[in-house]
């Protein structure tokens, strides 16, 4: 399937710009408007405006169904490890207090890695949701 | 100004609404619910809720029309069929949903109001406190991600299952490709 030639180079002209934004929303949530959640879903639209418009085979060699599969749960498990590395430590759970010597430079890393957990676990899914539906119409 | 902006977006809403219900191609009726998305995330704007209006653009207006058109395309359904079955039940129970909320929504404190209950339980605690403790200067992401930590983490453990859940149901065919065409051919 070959679509317009202004729509294709369009499109790769805005994807780069379209993850950039995806990484600028992460890992500014700090301080503005966004976080895990919110740019996992617009990295998960790159990746399927990508497959939209170049086939989901061309998406696939980029972003393959293994590594979508594998980043549904590895989200989870790095939000629960978290968790778990502050309960090591003698904290409560989920309390980032602990992580760094300055309370609120472990605060600041607590929140990253969780967030980093959130867009895996969201990236993951909402691609992995896309490659479902089209591969059913095969 | 932002009065007159409320009244342009939600008119449009109204218009979109009627749209969607009189609309019998379900195709249509995708585009109007990605469109009636856009100009929630905008009200969201107004009313100063960047993060829920980035999440109702992307999820709302892209995720969520891509997954509905793919399901159109997969059912190959395309106009939604006239029922002749009689409308009183459904009227009957959406009238009187409806109803009670707007009159719920009277007993609401007014829009904006400094001492509505939302505002003197545990608001202001985050709004001073979140800085000192956390040192992140976005509320909103110390709430989310740090004060209501597990709640965040009971969502990202939503958002695995379901994604399993289709990963399940729709996915999973890859081994039994070639016996599963020989079957659908039969």
């Amino acid at each position: 399937m070959k679509l317009d030639v202004i729509l294709r180079v369009t499109t790769k002209a805005i994807l780069p710009f379209i993850l950039l934004f995806a990484l600028y929303v992460h890992f500014h949530g700090d301080f503005g408007p966004g976080g895990g959640f919110q740019a996992g879903v617009i990295a998960a639209g790159m990746v399927i405006l990508y497959a939209i418009v170049f086939g989901v085979e061309a998406a696939q060699r980029v972003v393959p169904q293994w590594l979508v599969s594998a980043m549904v749960p590895i989200g989870v498990l790095v939000y629960g490890g978290t968790g778990v590395i502050s309960f090591i430590f003698g904290a409560n759970y989920l309390d980032y207090s602990i992580l760094a010597h300055d309370p609120k430079h472990g605060h600041h890393l607590g929140i990253l890695l969780v967030e980093a957990g959130v867009i895996t676990t969201v990236a993951g899914t909402m691609t992995a949701i896309f490659y479902a539906f089209v591969q059913r119409g095969r | 100004m932002e009065l007159y902006i409320n009244m342009a977006l939600l008119t449009l809403l109204a218009a979109i609404t009627l749209a969607i219900i009189t609309q019998r191609d379900l195709f249509s009726v995708v585009i109007l619910a990605s469109i009636y998305s856009f100009l929630i995330a905008s009200v969201m704007i107004v009313l100063d809720a960047v993060d829920v209006a980035m999440t109702e653009a992307s999820v709302g207006a892209g995720i969520s029309t891509v997954v509905l058109i793919g399901t159109l395309y997969l059912t190959g359904q395309n106009t939604e069929l006239r029922s002749h079955r009689a409308i009183f039940v459904p009227s009957f129970v959406a009238l009187t949903t409806g109803g009670m909320l707007v009159w719920g929504s009277a007993g609401l404190p007014a829009f904006g109001v400094q001492d509505a209950p939302v505002h003197t339980h545990v608001a202001p605690t985050y709004l001073l406190e979140s800085i000192p403790e956390t040192g992140v200067p976005n509320v909103v992401t110390s709430v989310l991600a740090d004060y209501r930590g597990f709640d965040t983490f009971g969502e990202t453990t939503v958002i695995f299952t379901a994604g399993i859940g289709v990963m399940l149901l729709l996915g999973a065919r890859r081994k039994r490709k070639r016996s599963g065409n020989v079957e659908n051919q039969t």
